[in-house]
């Protein structure tokens, strides 16, 4: 019976969301929610990474940035079909996260993630400084919108939101497929614990890089639909900033959990626009929400959900805390 | 015999952790691995399982050589392993745990999950068949739908034998098995333990609980300072001169009992 | 060959720099295995308080240095006892996490109280000196004499005192050190303090040369890190030593190779390492 709530009320949302376009009729939350939908597939992608598969990269925005300037030249300065160039920005993402992950990957936790800031930061200033390439701080302009599909036209703020929309729903059915099989169980078992997954057989190598590949895939996706949902890019799309709104969004949601990008995303990205005033302040309020979730929430509002259930459901309160990695002594 | 190994050593720096051990691991049998702590047991297991590279020497499983094989692949081979510490995920269920350990006898990727085939929908019933078999083995099947987080401490323990059975393996080392856990909740490892190795399976384990090693185990060898000081069954250890020194007289801090 | 010169004092004034901040940084790293990302945070607080001590209030350089090493010390104390402390049991994604969150606060912080504009800070000791045909100017030499009065002055700590002893018994092992009857808890927030009074000293000696604004710490954390991973994580000679060659290489890699990718020369450095030695330069033997 609740399963079938539970199905119902996603129903609900999914119609909810493809109605909203007729229901709203305003251009400003089209623009807004289809932003935050943009931004929620590069943060799905950090959450495969660093929520499922326990690696904290803190270098997506750079991928993300890598989309984007990729889908930007190839339309811009090879006059390349925008579809094309979409495929194109995704692979070139993926070639560039497989070789940067075939090195990354070897190093882990602390060293992972100060290789991959510094990794963030390379890509940043090569797209800022390489100017002969992508303009620098001067960033790309006339990135067309999104080309045709026969009769479908994407010049509307109600088409690119379908669009945006499509493209989000995939992602998050893709998620859940991965982590409800048994190649999610796998990750899972290796941000676990890595030495444990080893000796019940997994590949460790091959499955991190596996899920780096695909996390910066979605990052580049949405890099790549952010260039032409804006039609303008400069550097600071790929610099730390960006790379730690997302993790917030992550964190806020739920890191680790399915739902946790989309609504932390979704609620961070509205807060905001409402808090406009203090645009420039808002990480007065943030910093400390993001610090004090990670101790008392640690799965961000997603996670306290889940936690509240399984409390409802076991009688006994399960432990919370000292979840994740509990390390391996050798005597 | 299935596993031999021949001048093991592995040294950290200047020290050996293991040094020239040559141990032979009875096809069948409860084989023991005892000695005080910082002996190199730990050691000795992770030079085995692929966790650490020997500094020289060689290990043979069934006569083929996997000195050099990385763990998953020694895993794969059908030699399993426990750690001291369970390291199990708190937050899902025993069984969720359980399930992955049949992984590595599966083939389906990522291509698969995005598609739903029915080579995965085959599969993750065989893991999870796998599971509650293993599950029902060590006796938890009452409780394979608990949160991890909400279990005692020896059913963590019990948890962490299944996840290593679930890997169907030929034999299978246990790092203490039963540090931690009450005396009663010791016996009902030591009955548990005698049962897998009925069922065909080879066991090793380390253990400082004196008793319960002498009570289970067919061959024992004892380390002291990363060396193989004395090897033969507990009656033959119990009388041993240089095992009464290195726990009496040494920096020893096991109990013999 | 005087440009030479020239860029190898540079390189000492810079490494003197960095060497002081990857000290802090790899102290608290040694004894809590803490990346704290939170540390350029601290240093850029430590070039306000300076800067404004010295406009508000008019006092003397030395006096708000002086402020500004104890104001940015207790905020590393209070950082320690109400978030590190409570992750202590945490995995290990949580410090990170935590660390970061701070680091927003605290420049969203500085740009709120003061504002977002550049900064320049005034020294007293803006003369310039001349030895040998080479002109300095007296705050780069006296960057290089206070570093290194203030690692003497660490190092004596460390080594001669009791206090100091018991950061390096906890920093070898934190069990020993408990076992041993040393307060866990109160050596975290020494070092802690030490930490951030580091960052302090370090930026308010930097400011004058640089400009004080709210990102001034993103780059100087970010190449601490490089050097402590250089140095190896939580090893003091090595913070001190990789700062130096960072300082180095940076200054001659200006002249000698391109000023626009001289701050990538040690993130190409750190890429370089870890993508040859996976678990840093000089790391504790696997056990």
């Amino acid at each position: 019976m609740k399963i079938l709530t539970k199905r119902n009320g996603i129903i609900a949302l999914i119609i909810l969301a493809f109605l909203f376009p007729i229901i709203g009729q305003n251009d400003y939350y089209l623009h807004m929610l289809t932003l935050s939908f943009i931004w929620a597939i590069a943060v799905y992608g950090i959450n495969l990474l660093s929520g499922y598969t326990g690696y904290l990269s803190l270098a997506h925005a750079g991928f993300f940035a890598i989309g984007a300037y990729s889908l930007g030249l190839l339309t811009v300065k090879s006059g390349m079909n925008f579809w094309l160039a979409l495929v194109g920005a995704c692979l070139i993402t993926c070639a560039i996260g497989f070789v940067i992950g075939l090195i990354a990957l070897r190093t882990k936790e602390h060293f992972f993630a100060i290789y991959t800031l510094c990794v963030g930061y390379i890509i940043y200033l090569v797209i800022d400084k390489w100017e002969g390439l992508t303009e620098g701080v001067r960033g790309l302009i006339g990135i067309p919108a999104p080309g045709n599909i026969g009769p479908i036209t994407f010049d509307t703020a109600a088409s690119q939101y379908y669009l945006v929309l499509v493209f989000l729903l995939a992602v998050i059915i893709v998620m859940y497929r991965i982590i409800h099989s048994l190649t999610g169980r796998t990750y899972m078992a290796i941000r676990n614990s890595e030495d444990l997954a080893q000796t019940i057989g997994i590949s460790t190598m091959k499955n991190k890089l596996t899920a780096f590949v695909l996390s910066t895939f979605f990052a580049g996706l949405a890099g790549a639909l952010y260039a032409s949902f804006i039609r303008f890019i400069g550097p600071d799309i790929g610099s730390t900033s960006i790379m730690f709104d997302l993790l917030m969004y992550l964190l806020v949601g739920g890191i680790g959990t399915l739902s946790g990008p989309l609504v932390g995303t979704l609620l961070l990205v509205i807060l905001s626009q409402n808090l406009q005033f203090l645009q420039e302040y808002r990480m007065l309020i943030f910093g400390p929400l993001l610090t004090l979730i990670i101790i008392f929430y640690p799965r961000g509002i997603a996670g306290a959900i889940f936690d509240w259930k399984i409390k409802r459901k076991d009688k006994k309160p399960p432990v919370l805390r000292n979840d994740v990695s509990i390390k391996v002594e050798e005597g | 015999m299935i596993i031999e190994t021949k001048n093991l050593t592995k040294r950290f720096g200047g020290l050996a952790a293991v040094n020239n051990v040559d141990f032979v691991i009875k096809k069948g049998k409860i084989n023991a691995i005892i000695g005080p702590n910082g002996a190199g047991k730990s050691t000795f297991f992770n030079l085995i399982s692929g966790f650490h590279r020997p500094s020289s020497g060689t290990v043979i499983f069934k006569g083929i050589d996997i000195t050099k094989l990385p763990a998953n692949e020694i895993a794969a081979l059908g030699i399993s392993r426990t750690f001291q510490t369970t390291s199990l995920f708190d937050k899902s269920t025993l069984l969720d745990n359980v399930i992955v350990g049949h992984r590595l006898r599966t083939k389906s990727n990522l291509v698969d999950a995005i598609l739903r085939t029915k080579r995965l929908k085959r599969e993750e019933a065989a893991c999870r068949d796998k599971a509650m078999e293993v599950l029902e083995i060590v006796g938890l099947t009452d409780v394979a739908d608990k949160i991890v987080a909400s279990v005692s401490q020896e059913e963590k323990k019990r948890t962490a034998i299944a996840l290593a059975l679930a890997t169907d393996p030929e034999i299978i080392f246990l790092d203490e098995p039963a540090a931690g856990i009450n005396p009663d909740e010791t016996e009902g490892l030591t009955v548990l333990i005698r049962k897998l190795n009925q069922s065909g399976l080879t066991i090793c384990l380390i253990e400082h609980k004196m008793h319960m090693i002498m009570n289970l185990a067919d061959h024992i060898m004892v380390l002291n300072y990363g060396e193989k000081i004395a090897e033969g069954t507990p009656k033959e250890i119990r009388c041993n001169e240089a095992v009464i020194k290195a726990y009496l007289g040494g920096s020893a801090s096991a109990k013999v009992i | 060959m005087d440009i030479l010169i020239q860029q190898l004092f540079n390189g000492l004034t810079i490494g003197s720099v960095y060497s002081l901040v990857a000290l802090g940084l790899t102290l608290v790293y040694g004894i809590l295995h803490i990346p704290n990302f939170a540390h350029g945070a601290l240093y850029m607080l430590g070039g306000y308080i300076t800067l404004s001590m010295m406009t508000l209030y008019g006092v003397n350089y030395w006096f708000a240095m002086f402020v500004s090493v104890i104001v940015v010390g207790l905020m590393g104390v209070l950082l320690e006892r109400f978030v590190f402390r409570l992750l202590r049991e945490a995995p290990p994604l949580h410090d990170k996490i935590a660390a970061i969150g701070i680091l927003l606060f605290l420049e969203a912080f500085a740009q709120f109280v003061w504002g977002a504009d550049f900064h320049t800070m005034t020294s007293p000791y803006d003369q310039v000196v001349n030895i040998m045909g080479l002109t300095f100017t007296m705050q780069r030499l006296l960057i290089i004499v206070s570093a290194i009065v203030v690692m003497i002055l660490l190092y004596l700590f460390l080594k001669k005192t009791y206090t100091g002893s018991t950061i390096i018994a906890m920093s070898q092992s934190r069990e020993g050190a408990s076992l041993v009857g040393i307060n866990i808890n109160k050596v975290a927030m020494l070092t802690f303090m030490i930490s951030g009074g580091l960052a302090a000293i370090a930026s308010s000696l930097a400011s004058p040369i640089n400009l004080v604004f709210p990102g001034m710490g993103h780059l100087v954390i970010l190449k601490a890190f490089v050097i402590i991973i250089l140095g190896g994580m939580g090893s003091i000679p090595g913070a001190i030593v990789g700062g130096y060659i960072l300082g180095f290489s940076e200054s001659l890699g200006a002249t000698y190779i391109s000023n626009d990718y001289k701050d990538i020369i040690a993130f190409v450095l750190l890429v370089v390492i870890l993508t040859v030695k996976p678990t840093g330069l000089f790391a504790k033997g696997e056990r």
